[in-house]
């Protein structure tokens, strides 16, 4: 930022118009390219290179997989290396059942959670949203302030909570209610809690925006009509506060199908998952072209609900505007 | 409106919030057990601070990740407000779209595929892997969070008041240092916050960008959990929540006096 100040107050300074529009064309430039190309740079081409690595082969060296489109041996060389990409990770990927049983758990899981969390988040928004304006503030800052301690912390805690010695299970025996400790650490089911716990508020959030800008006097006059309470609310509020359902699911879900901390620390060895798969295939296995693979699928596998959460995004710029 | 928050309302906050909260207190309060069993209580003990601090490998990695969110977080700063600035003020150039992509994608993008793909970029442009990889790596995926909190308080702003300033022969970068900024300084410096605990607490994508010599606390903190859950790491876990506690509380203290100054001064130019 002082970059631009410096370069550009030597020109704006004299009061003749055309320096100061010059300066402000250069300013301007300059706003848009610096995050521009740091973002192409570090966020774009990467994934191109990904993409590149998941075509090649392993090799024992450093780094472990075999040149591919490198331009050290000129045109030719390059497009004897274009000959010579093969899909062969990716024909690997459908060989072995694991990567395949790891997607379709992983999508379930993550669909499964989303719905949870909406079902928990949801009647939190609306208390939330229907609370005096003047405690609306605090209860906010309860539901931000979560979010604020570290995610891995977050995901710790619930181990304590949860292994078969934990507290819950030390709860629930001295109340009487199970005589045998429930084995819930490494399974699916704490993977779900997992999820519902550290995504809560992103859910809470887009949810409670959309309630509180809702006008009740809706919800009255339907009752008034004598409409019972549950039905005005599935036609009314429900389909009005829909645009924050979705904003709220998309997420969840997105992150929550590449998730590696909550399924690799609470689900255990015997639950499998496609970014826990990904981790594993990058750190133990040290296969970086099928790592690669792994990671190109799962982005293809998401791009249609990063497309949707996209369009929310710009459509509720457009409308704040 | 108060006949409408009912006991209903009332009964789903107050368990939402337990459940929120109570494991976070349960940690905290497992921390200042004597035993070394974490879910059986033996006395309050402070032992497992003291033995935290004797710990180097804990310390040094607090050390590395301190300084790599503080840089982080500060460079993230200024690209994220650009990002923001640029989306809510130039609506019509070329690679647009490509650019508001690239800004939200970020924000849900698996991290893995992040920490793969930075990985893969070091790998080939051939830098060692290390402190200053992380570094980038946190930048980049920081300034998008930065971007969207300061957008969200650029698209409230009152464009009349940059007129004002410029008709009166305020050079645009003079508006923006002396109108702009301090307007949307909140939201910058809530960014900043954002950005700084992101990093903080950031483990898979440091795990792929750094290397030798640079492991951040939640890299260290998660291969003692995977031995097994002691107090000391409990320990760990409540100074970084307190840390950020405090940090999140100061920022909003400074929030409200600077909102109660801003009201007092405009009932002063008022009175006139």
């Amino acid at each position: 930022m002082t970059n631009i100040a410096v370069t550009a107050a030597p020109l704006s300074a004299p009061p003749a118009a055309l320096p100061a529009r010059l300066a402000k064309g250069f300013v301007n430039r300059l706003v848009i390219i610096i995050p521009y190309l740091w973002l192409l740079f570090f966020f774009l081409i990467p994934f191109i290179i990904v993409f590149k690595i998941s075509l090649s082969q392993t090799a024992i060296s450093m780094p472990p997989y075999t040149p591919v489109l490198d331009f050290s041996d000129g045109i030719s060389g390059f497009l004897a290396g274009f000959r010579e990409l093969n899909f062969d990770n990716y024909t690997w990927l459908t060989q072995d059942a694991l990567y395949f049983n790891a997607y379709v758990t992983s999508l379930i899981i993550a669909a499964i959670s989303t719905m949870l969390t909406l079902i928990v988040g949801y009647p939190i928004a609306y208390g939330m949203a229907r609370a005096p304006a003047t405690i609306r503030p605090t209860l906010l800052m309860l539901v931000i302030l979560p979010f604020w301690t570290s995610f891995l912390i977050r995901v710790y805690a619930w181990i304590g909570i949860l292994k078969p010695e934990g507290l819950l299970n030390q709860l629930l025996m001295s109340l009487h209610i199970i005589s045998q400790p429930l084995v819930i650490l490494n399974t699916y089911t704490a993977i779900f809690i997992g999820i519902v716990y550290s995504y809560l508020p992103f859910m809470v959030l887009p949810l409670y925006s959309s309630l509180e800008k809702m006008d009740y006097s809706l919800v009255e006059a339907a009752e008034d009509l004598g409409c019972p309470p549950i039905g005005a609310f599935w036609k009314i509020t429900f389909p009005l506060s829909l645009p924050g359902v979705v904003a709220g699911c998309l997420l969840v879900f997105i992150p929550a199908v590449g998730e590696f901390v909550i399924p690799d620390l609470l689900g255990g060895s015997q639950t499998l998952m496609i970014g826990k798969t990904l981790w594993n295939e990058f750190f133990s296995n040290r296969d970086w072209p099928v790592s690669s693979a792994v990671a190109v699928i799962l982005l293809l596998v998401l791009t249609i609900p990063i497309m949707f959460f996209q369009q929310a995004q710009a459509k509720a710029q457009e409308q704040g505007r | 409106m108060n006949s409408t928050w009912s006991r209903f309302n009332i009964t789903s906050i107050v368990l939402g919030f337990a459940f929120l909260y109570l494991p976070i207190v349960l940690l905290i309060v497992f921390s200042f057990n004597e035993s070394k069993l974490v879910t059986v209580w033996g006395g309050f003990s402070t032992k497992w601070y003291v033995s935290l601090f004797h710990n180097q490998g804990l310390m040094d990695a607090t050390w590395v990740t301190a300084r790599v969110g503080v840089i982080s977080a500060t460079v993230a700063t200024v690209l994220g407000t650009l990002a923001a600035i640029t989306l809510t003020r130039y609506t019509r150039f070329r690679g647009r779209v490509l650019f508001s992509g690239m800004v939200f994608a970020p924000l849900v993008m698996p991290e893995v595929i992040t920490g793969l793909s930075l990985l893969l970029l070091f790998v080939a442009v051939g830098l060692d892997r290390g402190f200053f990889t992380v570094t980038l790596a946190h930048i980049t995926f920081t300034m998008c969070f930065v971007a969207v909190v300061v957008q969200s308080r650029l698209v409230s702003f009152d464009r009349s008041l940059e007129e004002a300033a410029m008709d009166l022969g305020a050079p645009p970068v003079k508006t923006f240092f002396q109108i702009t900024l301090p307007v949307i300084l909140p939201a910058i410096i809530s960014g900043w916050m954002l950005a700084f605990t992101l990093s903080l607490d950031d483990l898979v994508i440091a795990s792929f960008s750094s290397g030798p010599g640079a492991t951040t606390l939640p890299m260290k903190i998660y291969s003692q959990v995977r031995l097994g859950v002691t107090p000391e790491i409990n320990a760990a876990c409540t100074i970084l929540i307190a840390v950020v506690a405090v940090g999140v509380i100061i920022a909003s203290i400074a929030n409200k006096r600077r909102e109660i100054q801003r009201q007092l001064d405009e009932q002063a130019a008022q009175r006139g």
